[in-house]
């Protein structure tokens, strides 16, 4: 069963978006973020829905895992709202008590509502769509000018990959040393909170003396393959613009300019 | 003819420590060892646990370099930095563990992880994987995903990487200690093969009497050294002297050792089954 488990939250379909360079998804989805925080008026936002709708309806993931990650942040959502309805000082419309309701109040409230709905929807639909293996090799291509200042890029990218390969593993020896524990008589169900996080010790000292294991063989496995860094290194599976990338990049400024021209500089 | 691996009183010892770092004592892992091993020989290397073979393997591929001694691959010395690559190249090794020494998450990049780091150009790198994965016969599994293999399937996915980057020995530390007989009989069948069609020199450290019956040579370590030397043959015939290195010999061997103690007239040794039949056949 755990073998089965899908990361990040990946959906296996065919699209125009599935197909995009990784490099494309993620510049087309940091723009579109920064789209959302420069756009000061209604006709701006009208603009980034329908740029969102139609990168949806284009990706042929169904809306229903688009707006599952929605529940995740919806505490954050009403949290963000309350605070900005109650607190933004202005013309007051209702007033009680204390608490004043201001008219630039309501108009905050409805922008970091909708800010943050598109944010999370923008960048779930990125990961829906990109495999986690495609995510990091577009990362690291897009991060190579940090190797200039001494980032290791390639470093860093590979550790993510090795995490994403050894996740599944990990939790299957997790799963067979709680089941080893819980025959001894362990539990892990029971008891306070602060209980239930004493018992986790037992499972989590075996589990990480496991990984240390695991990360020397498959150090020493890495190092008689030859693996020496990134330096001298060739791709398998180079990350090559295609047409179709080239015309995404160009939707993604076009879409940018309009946001820019609309929601900010014509309409005040 | 230059010898694929050979070794001049090889010596390694480690330092243990306490748990302040304090030095204990000394260990000698591997004694005094000299050993060659000529280009497409099938080599077995035999030993219960702690007899220094998996930490002789370690030299052949420049995991670990000497305390005292030589180690060649290939005519290059392990130590010299400028070859260690070459040296890792030509001496591919597979480890006991499947798991941790998979690195792709999909089993065809996980193949070229190899070739990638040599260097080769992208279009060999597919080219080398197809052929590789067609050599171990896995090339059904391509785009499947490592954790979903068994383990003999895991295991010929690792002698699939280690093809790939064309290397012409392939030292095999234990391979089969954490599969199941079926896994074994795979991945000693992928070993054979690639000995036998493309003539690479196939080193096996086990401790699985069967599988070393079909060697053209095998080695019996105890204790850091090398106490037996020679072909199967030589070496099952001395039944005792393995018993007291605290080492089996193949089932059927045994069974004929103990029928010739009882008095039944049979050669010395028996290796496979059929031929213990002929030879009852005989005694008839």
């Amino acid at each position: 069963m755990l073998r089965d488990i899908t990361l990040g939250q990946y959906y296996r379909t065919e699209s125009v978006i599935h197909s995009l360079d990784p490099r494309v998804k993620i510049v087309g989805t940091f723009s579109f973020i920064i789209s959302l925080f420069l756009v000061k008026n209604f006709i701006g936002y009208v603009i980034a829905a329908l740029f969102l709708c139609a990168c949806i309806k284009l990706s042929n993931v169904p809306p229903k895992f688009i707006f599952r990650g929605m529940r995740a942040i919806f505490f954050l959502l009403l949290i963000t709202m309350v605070f900005n309805l109650f607190l933004t000082p202005g013309e007051p419309l209702v007033s009680f008590w204390k608490i004043k309701i201001t008219k630039e109040g309501i108009r905050l409230a409805i922008m970091m509502g909708v800010r943050l709905v598109f944010l999370i929807t923008g960048s779930s639909l990125m990961t829906l769509t990109t495999t986690p293996n495609n995510l990091t090799d577009g990362l690291e291509d897009l991060l190579k000018p940090l190797k200039k200042v001494r980032v290791p890029v390639h470093e860093i990218s590979m550790m993510m990959s090795i995490a994403l390969r050894f996740i599944p593993i990990l939790m299957e020896e997790t799963d067979k040393i709680m089941k080893a524990q819980m025959a001894r008589g362990a539990d892990f169900e029971s008891g306070s909170i602060m209980n239930r996080a004493k018992s986790l010790v037992p499972l989590l000292v075996p589990l990480f003396i496991s990984a240390f294991r695991r990360a020397n063989d498959l150090a020493m496995a890495m190092e008689a393959r030859c693996y020496r860094g990134g330096e001298g290194r060739t791709k398998m599976k180079p990350l090559v613009y295609k047409r179709i990338d080239i015309i995404a990049l160009a939707v993604i400024f076009g879409y940018v300019v309009c946001c820019l021209v609309f929601g900010r500089i014509l309409f005040r | 003819m230059k010898k694929m691996i050979r070794t001049d009183k090889l010596v390694f010892e480690y330092i243990r420590r306490d748990e302040e770092g304090n030095v204990e004592g000394i260990t000698r892992a591997i004694d005094d060892v000299n050993l060659s091993v000529e280009p497409g020989q099938f080599i077995a290397i035999l030993g219960h646990n702690g007899s220094g073979k998996s930490t002789l393997a370690k030299h052949f591929n420049a995991l670990l370099y000497p305390t005292e001694g030589e180690v060649y691959v290939d005519g290059m010395l392990t130590e010299d930095d400028e070859h260690l690559w070459d040296v890792r190249q030509e001496a591919g090794m597979i480890f006991q563990n499947p798991d941790n020494q998979i690195i792709g998450q999909i089993v065809e990049e996980d193949v070229g992880f190899g070739p990638e780091n040599m260097g080769v150009p992208t279009e060999e790198i597919w080219e080398r994987v197809d052929e590789s994965l067609k050599a171990v016969r896995m090339d059904k599994f391509r785009k499947s995903s490592p954790n979903h293999l068994s383990g003999g399937q895991k295991q010929r996915v690792s002698i699939a990487g280690v093809i790939a980057m064309h290397p012409k020995c392939i030292i095999m530390d234990e391979p089969t200690a954490m599969l199941d007989p079926n896994g074994r009989k795979e991945v000693i069948r992928a070993a054979r093969g690639l000995n036998q069609v493309e003539g690479i020199t196939v080193i096996l450290i086990t401790h699985y009497m069967e599988e070393v019956v079909d060697a053209d040579k095998v080695f019996v370590m105890d204790k850091g050294k090398v106490v037996m030397e020679g072909t199967p043959r030589e070496i099952f015939a001395q039944v005792d002297k393995l018993k007291a290195l605290k080492l089996g010999v193949p089932q059927v061997t045994l069974l004929a050792h103990e029928l010739r103690k009882s008095g039944v007239p049979l050669p010395n040794p028996i290796l496979t089954r059929k031929e213990l039949v002929e030879a009852l056949k005989a005694c008839r």
